[in-house]
């Protein structure tokens, strides 16, 4: 390429070829994810029902969505079970993840006993949940036929626990995903390091909170941004364990949109529930890229 | 030579497709049980003997919320199935939004009028035209009981509230589960329903359900609703949340429980388990609503299509009437014909007991669409019924407050 | 590299290590149990589970189960199993997936390598269209891909796949190329490489890892995704997922479990052999790239 056109031309060239190499995927995202999100938030001011209309009402759909007594049940169970995913996925992944690190024979193995879960599908595994954790034929059943009579479990018929037991197969699903990318941090860790920490004779704990965790910054925030993706996308998981039950009491944003949106054939509270659970993901995810994008500008 | 050989391959291809596109029907539904999806078959063995292909769309989930969300895609992205599978409300939902083809010519020819129930038309016709064929009637104000039980604790029919509530007092002191539910929405408001005709009778129903008469959500007979729904709390077992439906039918046939309120699509759970109508399990009318028929129809909604596709539409809705796929559908399904003059002959007792019933409730105008199953008001409305009778049920309302949010929850709704 | 693949262990003593056998032991039999349930329902007879025994060893064994999900279950009218649907979820599967991540590569290239004004904050935009709520794109999608003519076909649902896989395909490859020095770029322009050029010979050698990373994500979701599958088909292309959901979700008919999680199991692997075959890889090509942002 280079041999036909004067110098200054080619390097042109290879300065716009890039802008041209990005622009498709750029023109996709900005039509197909921004676009179709503007449109989302003209319909939540609309009276759609069952098919977009554009007949404008104002507020309205934002006035009675937050009069619904099951949106901020809705809202209140996403901060429940957010916290307590994101925190106990990163917990468990982080444990597992640094004993599996410890040159444990069968690793091979247990590794991708610990992620595939991910692979599954939910549309029938949270049956196979949802008959584990029922009192009468899961887990309390099988502990009373062994002889623990006063063995008790029963979160998923509880309308106060059953976003627990939610939290429980969430978990079950992604924390060993998490598990991995730790894994990876740790194994990117210099030895070195370790060495020097271990001949000045820091305890395994002290060595591993001051020197190892510390470094393992850039996979937290990975977990996090995936995880809590994963935490306001959650669908499947919850239709499939409780359907929202007992009551409505594991109703969660995604479902309520849904629900409002296709079954309910209210599609504008539906749209409005949506800008609202996008300003919530903007409000987690955006402080995140600001700063991750700001040390990219440093380095 | 080359080119009149490309010409006339492309004149074959043009043809063919033509011919093609002239002789089938795509069909959306969410018949994909073994029974449903082969007594659906009959269905397309008809036409394709009438020279008309069947191109399957089925879409499973949510009792057809997921085959009506393909739907919106589909009509959106103005490639409309021919048929789909639709329930009540939607279908005059979709025909306001103008997108339902007219049927009136294959309905005159087939004297659709006289031949199907009055309160079914309500759903089948938009301003005086047809616009959907109707597959079935179900109806849900059934309750199915364990024979066995019955006969070992000496318990009779019941016929009325306080021998249910006898009869629920026998079978619990005897050790066992008296009433059989799954605590889903939809299962607490198919209850809920028949709990409402016996206790406050079909004007009452009428006004509550399909009119949403303001005094009468809010009124004291709809208090004592809740409060016999709490009553009857009381009979179920300790672990009915989440429960599928099919589970609750198992605990009777497997003589765990004796009762369960639901609608004649259970009979397919007791047929398939090898048990005899009559001899082991008893398909009865929830006690005290005798005579009245709560109602629910699946209907194949006809949409706007290319004009050559409306002469194979217009076949698939003659096919779907005709009284032989009526029969042989509605045995298997378990639920009874959509027109009142085929033959019973093919019917189990529950299933002749049904077709009778049918036509008394119609012909005395006690047959009313069922509101658990969006017979009643739309889809809106159905679902602020659930979340109220869902919330009492589960223990978060007493019946008071239940009555009070029921009024506001619907208001909202409208 | 060869002190990345060093463990960080450390000095422990006997019961310390049982003790974390034990660990590592349980949380794989909490990882095991629901797939154990479905497979020992998937080999049980249907009347053993309805009466209650769902969380036991089956007393009579049987493999019909899984012959019927696979060749004879009613998915549909025509009692098909899930055979047919397998090879529609291929051919959606297998263009989706080397298309975005051949887009998130050279994305991944041009943020990192040729860096240009604002190129930040496209990379942000784009990160931020991995958490667009996939039903609110629903409708809008069906009308564009009704006027562009790709509505319910297979290309149609590839391209919707597309769109929607450039987020995390970007992400990864950005990570993962943000790593590799860029002297050995500008040494390969000084000697006359090209854009492309550059990407084919040093680049891409170098990308086996991620790839891995983004095969694996991309193959996972586009291959359970039912939303758009159901949606953006026809009755001829409907994926794997469609029919599995068929299946199993039946609202007023007879429910075959043991049917259901064998047709589960069935629908799974794929997934499953991607996961279990690459699985060293995917957390070498996570180690590599995206979490060392």
């Amino acid at each position: 390429m280079s041999s036909y056109s004067k110098p200054d031309m080619t390097s042109r060239v290879q300065n716009i070829l890039p802008k041209i190499v990005l622009s498709p995927s750029l023109f996709l995202i900005l039509i197909f994810v921004y676009g179709f999100i503007l449109f989302s938030a003209a319909l939540s001011f609309t009276d759609s029902r069952i098919l977009p209309s554009y007949d404008f009402v104002g507020f309205s759909n934002y006035i009675k969505l937050f009069g619904l007594r099951h949106w901020s049940i809705a809202l209140t169970n996403l901060f429940i079970f957010g916290a307590l995913y994101i925190v106990i996925c990163t917990c468990i992944g982080l444990s597992l993840a640094i004993f599996l690190d410890q040159k444990i024979r069968g690793e091979g193995f247990l590794r991708p006993i610990y992620l595939y879960p991910m692979a599954l599908s939910f549309i029938v595994t949270g049956t196979a949940w949802k008959w584990f954790l029922d009192p009468g034929i899961g887990l309390e059943h099988t502990m009373h036929q062994l002889g623990w009579e006063s063995f008790e479990f029963n979160w998923i018929k509880d309308r106060n626990m059953a976003i627990y037991t939610v939290v429980i197969a969430a978990v079950w699903q992604t924390s060993g995903f998490v598990m991995s990318m730790f894994l990876a941090g740790l194994r990117g860790i210099d030895n070195q390091l370790l060495k020097a920490a271990q001949i000045d004779g820091a305890s395994n704990f002290n060595l591993y909170r001051r020197i190892i965790i510390p470094q393992l910054r850039p996979a937290f925030l990975s977990a996090f941004v995936i995880l809590s993706h994963l935490a306001i996308k959650s669908y499947d998981l919850i239709v499939a364990l409780t359907n929202g039950g007992p009551g409505r009491a594991t109703e969660v944003p995604s479902t309520f949109m849904y629900s409002y949106t296709f079954a309910r054939n209210q599609m504008g509270i539906g749209a409005s529930s949506a800008v609202i659970m996008l300003l919530t993901i903007a409000s987690v995810i955006v402080p995140y890229l600001y700063a991750e994008l700001k040390e990219n500008k440093n380095g | 030579m080359l080119k009149r050989l490309m010409l006339g391959t492309v004149f074959t291809t043009l043809l063919s497709f033509q011919t093609h596109a002239d002789q089938s029907v795509e069909v959306l539904h969410w018949w994909t049980s073994g029974g449903e999806a082969g007594a659906l078959n009959v269905l397309k063995d008809d036409l394709s003997s009438k020279g008309v292909s069947w191109n399957d769309m089925p879409v499973a989930g949510g009792s057809g919320t997921a085959a009506m969300t393909v739907l919106r895609a589909r009509v959106a992205a103005g490639n409309p199935p021919t048929a789909v599978q639709m329930l009540g409300f939607d279908i005059l939902d979709w025909a306001q939004q103008g997108a339902l083809t007219d049927l009136n010519a294959v309905a005159k020819e087939g004297n659709w009028d006289a031949v199907i129930p009055t309160a079914l038309q309500k759903f089948s016709k938009h301003e005086g035209k047809w616009i959907a064929a109707p597959v079935n009637v179900h109806s849900t104000n059934w309750i199915w009981s364990n024979k066995a039980i019955l006969d070992e604790l000496n318990i009779s029919e019941p016929n009325s509230w306080d021998d249910l509530v006898s009869a629920m007092d026998k079978v619990k002191a005897s050790g066992k589960v008296a009433l059989a539910h799954g605590g889903q929405p939809w299962q607490d408001a198919t209850v809920f329903e028949s709990i409402a005709l016996l206790t406050g009778g079909g004007d009452f129903y009428k006004k509550a359900f399909i009119d949403l008469d303001e005094e009468t959500l809010g009124s004291d007979t709809m208090k004592t609703v809740f409060e016999r729904m709490e009553v009857l709390r009381g009979y179920v077992d300790d672990n009915f949340s989440g429960r599928d439906w099919n589970l609750a039918s198992a605990m009777v046939i497997n003589g765990e429980a004796a009762f369960q309120i639901m609608g004649d699509w259970a009979k397919g759970e007791f047929l398939r388990a090898n048990k005899k109508p009559g001899a082991d399990f008893l398909c009865l009318r929830v006690p005290g609503t005798q005579g009245y028929v709560t109602f629910n129809s699946d209907q194949f909604a006809m949409f706007n299509v290319d004009g050559n596709q409306t002469e194979s539409q217009a076949q698939l809705a003659k096919s779907i009437l005709a009284p032989e796929f009526q029969s042989a559908f509605n045995v298997v399904k378990g639920s009874v014909p959509a027109r009142t003059d085929v033959s019973d002959a093919a019917f189990d007792e529950c299933g002749k007991k049904g077709m009778k019933d049918l036509v008394e409730a119609n012909d005395n105008g006690k047959l009313y669409g069922s509101m658990a199953h969006g017979h009643s008001a739309p889809a809106a409305i159905k679902n602020a019924f659930y979340d109220v009778i869902t919330a009492h049920f589960n223990g978060e309302f007493d019946s008071e407050t239940a009555v009070a949010e029921l009024v506001d929850a619907i208001a909202i709704a409208k | 590299m060869a002190s990345i693949t060093q463990d960080t262990a450390i000095n422990t003593g006997r019961i310390t290590r049982a003790l974390i056998y034990l660990f590592l032991f349980l949380f794989a039999l909490y990882y095991l149990l629901p797939f154990g349930i479905m497979v020992l329902n998937s080999v049980k007879p249907l009347d053993e589970i309805l009466s209650g025994n769902m969380v036991a060893f089956p007393d009579r064994w049987t493999i019909e189960p899984w012959l019927k999900a696979w060749s004879t279950a009613q998915v549909g009218i025509e009692p098909t199993g899930l055979a047919p649907y397998f090879w529609n979820s291929i051919k959606v599967v297998i263009p989706a997936v080397i298309i975005s991540t051949l887009l998130g590569a050279f994305n991944g290239y041009i943020l990192t390598k040729w860096r240009f004004k604002g190129d930040t904050i496209l990379f942000g935009l784009m990160l931020f269209s991995c958490f667009i709520p996939f039903q609110i794109v629903l409708i809008p999608m069906a009308r564009i891909l009704g006027i562009t003519g790709l509505a319910g076909s297979t290309s149609g649902l590839i391209f919707v796949h597309i769109v929607y896989g450039i987020g995390f395909t970007t992400l990864y490859f950005r990570n993962y190329y943000k790593a590799i020095p860029n002297e050995l770029i500008m040494a390969a322009q000084i000697d006359g490489a090209g854009f492309f050029r550059i990407f084919y010979r040093i680049m891409l050698p170098v990308s086996g890892p991620i790839i891995v990373v983004c095969v694996i994500w991309q193959f996972t979701n586009i291959w359970n995704d039912f939303l758009f599958g159901a949606s953006f088909t026809d009755f001829d292309s409907q994926p794997m997922t469609v029919a599995l959901n068929n299946l199993v979700s039946s609202s007023t008919g007879v429910k075959e479990y043991n049917v259901h999680f064998a047709g589960a199991i069935i629908a799974a692997l794929p997934t499953l052999l991607v996961y279990v075959l690459a699985g060293r890889y995917f957390v070498r090509g996570l180690m590599a790239g995206s979490v060392k942002g």
